[in-house]
């Protein structure tokens, strides 16, 4: 008991000192300036007053979504003793594995660059300013000759990282036995089985009306759809995170989707967050990045060919490069097992006086990375909140997908999920699969690594997202995984190639992602 | 007896071919006893001219009107649309309702301002106007005093002045129209499909209003015949979205009632441009036709006739448009010639739900009649916003109206 209160006032204690420094805190303390003026506030009771007072006025509900936002992305505090080591990555052959994976693409990266003689950043020339700033907002039109670039890495290459992962201090004999697992992911880390699934996805339940199922057209609204449409606009005037988040699992309404993201995010677009995307601006105006060419090809090669997201190509490096500059991304490596990579200033090699992370982020964008954000163009067209959200989709989710961690959301965990579901629940299909020389991980790491963007339809992405919202957690990846495996079964269980297993699930352009679930998750004999 | 569709195309695209052929239809020369005849324009202004003298049978079937051209050239269609304007204003109908400067509340329609004949554009005009060529005519004059036959003397050209949408609405910071197509197999009683998967297509400059930009035409026209040859044309999606993303994106930012009401604007927009010209079409039982239509949308979500296509483009500028058109013409043929057996022109031309395929009713005139006529002005006045248009709760109702 005594372990459980130390433990939650140790909790209160860093949230405390997380807020203080935050905006919010300005602003409460200004309101309860302000508040003394009015007649209700008394001296004698000053405390209770200016508490109730936050309590009719709203103030108090920012302050737990705050924190509730806080509970949300910090992870819980270990150990007092632990390093801080251990908040990025408790597991030490994970840190080990993670820093030689960045090392090798710095490598990359610092090669590039010595080959094409090209600064890893540069001061614009004036002129070259006040192009970029013309031609801002079509950036997308500019055709800089990009064929000498190639992506620092492409999920493929990590992937083969994540496959030579062991564990120095596991042994389970040379003899194969039931317990063998054989996937292509060979570390021990504790993934839920469907028991657990189900538990943990309760309202996904079949007889828990779902958006995405039961506002088909067939289904007449007054049985759900209205209903939760209406709860969502209660849900919105509350303002109250918590509330949305759990709302969300049923899914949202296209029409109130913008809003609950943001409320869950808790982003509210104040003035200094403009001013700050604006700085942004002018940081990408005045420097020009190596990682700027890295960017614009990506979405060269990715979001600009897509159906879907074609359109927003300029609002892409518009988000990107501002992203790349942003330092505020840095806070988020004191939980993320990557570390930001170094770079030391021409000839100061070594001195940690010059070191600068680089890019300002911390963050070096792989190929397919300006998907992440391509699907947020549907919900906002506002640059800079359009800006905020995808910040803050990073540093909860999508940091975990391409960094090597223990995590239960991390890539590692869910490559494990995934094919310790179809393993356990599709033994059939995964062992012929894996007979042909398909390993069924190779085709879906690419899926999760991306979450599903620009594989799925747009409509059925943002259904998904919601629930990612929703759980706070990236395991509905490796679900949805397995359950497009268990839908084309039939189809898979007869090829005889890799290559005819990947033509069979080429396409998922077509598929509704909640009756999967909901099939795979509670419908299946299991 | 059981024959074979014989079927002719001056038309050579390989998805009506394709169409054709997965029928099992029998291909023939114009000159032969043929079923089906998918003509282009220029060969029905033939067929049904008074010096050729056609007689259809009753197993013929051509995809023109005869007079189609009232709705699809700009000159006509505006005339047709004042002239129905007028009528419903002598008759009192509350659809005719103007508003305090005189505009149309509910049949403002379309971009079309006035016909001109020569260039006179206003001093100074308050917008940008931009000339669309309407039609190109020979006048023609007599060969000589004594004989009737005429000779063509010189190519004229007609135009329409248009008024210009400075306001469009920009997504992406990029201008778009949409492309609709609506099959009509009947003119009286008019009976109208509406096809579910029309596409809107992008400009692949972007979008300024400046006046110095208006020479640019890659950025103002946005058919893709033009776009295809500026420098960004991506050659996987075309610059082209589907109408279902539209919608996904409209509703995502703006909110589901407005967008519900863009959609039903636009449907209105599509049935009074046929009603308008339902008098004077020459409704020949021989005859169907699918028209494609160029909306625009503007910034304050109100949709704007462009024009209307008597032969939309067969052509395919990517994959997915040639599964889109190939399509489409199947779900027409399924309308057009039921069955896929020999056709007689004499029949109801009301097919059975199950063969529509991707087209839903978008109006249809006996229905209509059927339930009251003065439903239609009762549901107009008080007209709540957002019906479902992708829902059909009964069958055979025009469902993509609450107005009928």
């Amino acid at each position: 008991m005594l372990q459980e209160e130390s433990d939650l006032s140790l909790i209160i204690a860093q949230i405390v000192q997380k807020l203080k420094g935050s905006n919010l805190y300005s602003q409460l303390e200004r309101q309860a300036w302000a508040s003394l003026q009015r007649p209700e506030i008394k001296l004698e009771s000053l405390k209770e007053d200016i508490k109730e007072f936050f309590k009719i006025s709203g103030w108090e509900k920012k302050l737990q979504n705050a924190v509730y936002s806080e509970l949300s992305v910090f992870p819980l505090p270990s150990h007092p003793a632990a390093p801080p080591e251990h908040l990025k990555e408790p597991l030490v052959y994970m840190r080990k594995a993670q820093g030689s994976w960045e090392k090798r693409i710095l490598k990359s990266l610092n090669s590039m660059c010595t080959e094409l003689s090209i600064p890893l950043a540069r001061k614009r020339p004036v002129g070259e300013q006040k192009e970029l700033l013309n031609k801002w907002n079509e950036m997308g039109t500019d055709e800089p000759d990009l064929s000498l670039f190639r992506p620092v890495y492409a999920p493929k290459d990590f992937l083969e990282v994540l496959i030579n992962l062991r564990n120095p201090n596991y042994e389970n004999g040379d003899s194969l036995s039931f317990r063998t697992h054989l996937g292509l992911i060979q570390v021990p880390l504790k993934v839920k089985d469907i028991p657990e699934l189900k538990e943990c996805f309760v309202e996904l339940g079949l007889n828990i009306g779902q958006l995405g199922i039961d506002d088909s057209t067939q289904v007449p609204p007054e049985l759900f759809e209205n209903e939760h449409v209406r709860i969502g606009q209660k849900v919105l005037a509350q303002q109250d995170s918590a509330a949305a988040q759990q709302y969300i699992r049923q899914g949202s309404p296209t029409a109130l989707r913008a809003e609950l993201w943001a409320l869950i995010l808790n982003i509210s677009s104040q003035p200094e967050d403009v001013l700050y995307y604006e700085q942004l601006k002018t940081n990408v105006i005045q420097h020009d990045l190596l990682v700027d060419s890295l960017i614009y090809k990506d979405v060269k090669l990715t979001a600009s060919n897509d159906d879907y997201y074609f359109v927003f190509e300029d609002y892409l490096y518009q988000v990107l490069l501002c992203f790349s500059r942003d330092t505020s991304v840095l806070s988020h490596f004191a939980f993320n097992s990557a570390s930001p990579p170094k770079s030391y200033i021409r000839g100061k090699l070594g001195l940690e006086e010059y070191a600068v992370f680089y890019p300002p982020n911390g963050v070096i964008p792989f190929h397919g990375f300006s998907m992440y954000v391509a699907p947020l163009c549907f919900l906002y067209h506002e640059p800079s909140k359009l800006y905020q959200i995808f910040r803050e989709m990073y540093v909860r989710f999508f940091f975990r997908l391409h960094s090597i961690s223990s995590h239960p959301s991390g890539i590692v965990s869910l490559c494990l999920l995934f094919e310790t579901l179809l393993q356990t629940y599709l033994p059939q299909l995964f062992y012929h699969l894996r007979e042909i020389g398909a390993q069924p991980l190779r085709i879906s790491f690419k899926w999760m690594v991306r979450a599903f963007s620009g594989y799925l339809a747009t409509d059925q992405l943002l259904l998904l997202w919601d629930r990612i919202l929703g759980y706070n957690s990236l395991e509905i990846l490796a679900v949805l995984a397995a359950a497009v495996f268990a839908f084309r079964a039939v189809n898979l269980m007869e090829v005889t190639s890799l290559a005819a297993a990947e033509a069979v699930l080429a396409d998922l352009s077509t598929l509704k992602v909640m009756p999967l679930l909901q099939i795979f998750l509670f419908a299946t004999v299991t | 007896m059981a024959g074979k569709v014989k079927w002719v195309t001056d038309i050579e695209k390989s998805v009506l071919i394709n169409n054709f052929e997965k029928r099992g239809w029998v291909q023939v020369t114009e000159n032969e006893d043929w079923n089906f005849y998918w003509m282009s324009v220029q060969t029905i202004r033939n067929v049904f001219s008074v010096e050729a003298g056609y007689r259809l049978s009753d197993d013929q079937i051509v995809n023109h009107f005869p007079n189609h051209y009232e709705l699809t050239r700009k000159d006509l269609m505006v005339k047709n649309i004042k002239r129905y304007r007028k009528e419903l204003e002598k008759e009192g109908s509350p659809l005719a309702e103007k508003d305090e400067n005189g505009k149309y509340l509910y049949l403002g329609l379309c971009v079309f301002h006035r016909l001109m004949f020569s260039v006179n554009i206003p001093r100074r005009p308050v917008q940008p106007w931009i000339m669309i060529l309407s039609h190109r005519f020979k006048k023609c004059v007599p060969k000589d005093s004594k004989t009737s036959s005429f000779v063509s003397q010189s190519n004229k050209e007609a135009y329409v002045i248009s008024l210009y949408i400075n306001n469009p609405l920009l997504i992406g910071g990029r201008k778009f129209d949409l492309r609709l197509y609506v099959l009509v197999s009947t003119y009286r009683p008019l009976r109208c499909y509406m096809y579910k998967l029309g596409f809107c297509r992008f400009c692949t400059v972007k979008y300024t209003p400046s006046t110095s930009e208006l020479d640019n035409m890659f950025v103002h026209l946005t058919n893709v015949a033009i776009q295809k040859h500026g420098e960004d044309y991506n050659h996987i999606h075309g610059g082209k979205w589907t109408v279902s993303n539209l919608r996904l994106y409209l509703e995502s930012t703006r909110g589901k009632e407005v967008t519900s009401k863009l959609f039903d604007e636009i449907h209105w927009i599509i049935v009074q441009s046929l009603k308008a010209v339902a008098p004077v079409m020459n409704n020949d039982k021989h005859c169907f036709e699918c028209y494609g239509y160029d909306i625009i949308i503007d910034d304050k979500l109100k949709p704007w006739l462009i024009e209307v296509n008597a032969s939309p483009s067969l052509t395919s500028s990517t994959a997915n448009d040639r599964i889109l058109k190939y399509n489409l013409i199947n779900d027409t043929l399924n309308i057009a010639v039921p069955n896929g057996e020999i056709p007689d022109c004499k029949w109801n031309k009301s097919p059975p739900k199950e063969v529509l395929g991707n087209y839903e009713i978008l109006y249809d005139e006996e229905l209509a009649q059927g339930d009251g006529a003065d439903r239609e002005l009762r549901s107009r006045q008080g007209q709540s916003l957002g019906p479902r248009a992708g829902r059909s709760r009964d069958s055979g109702r025009a469902v993509l109206t609450t107005w009928k």
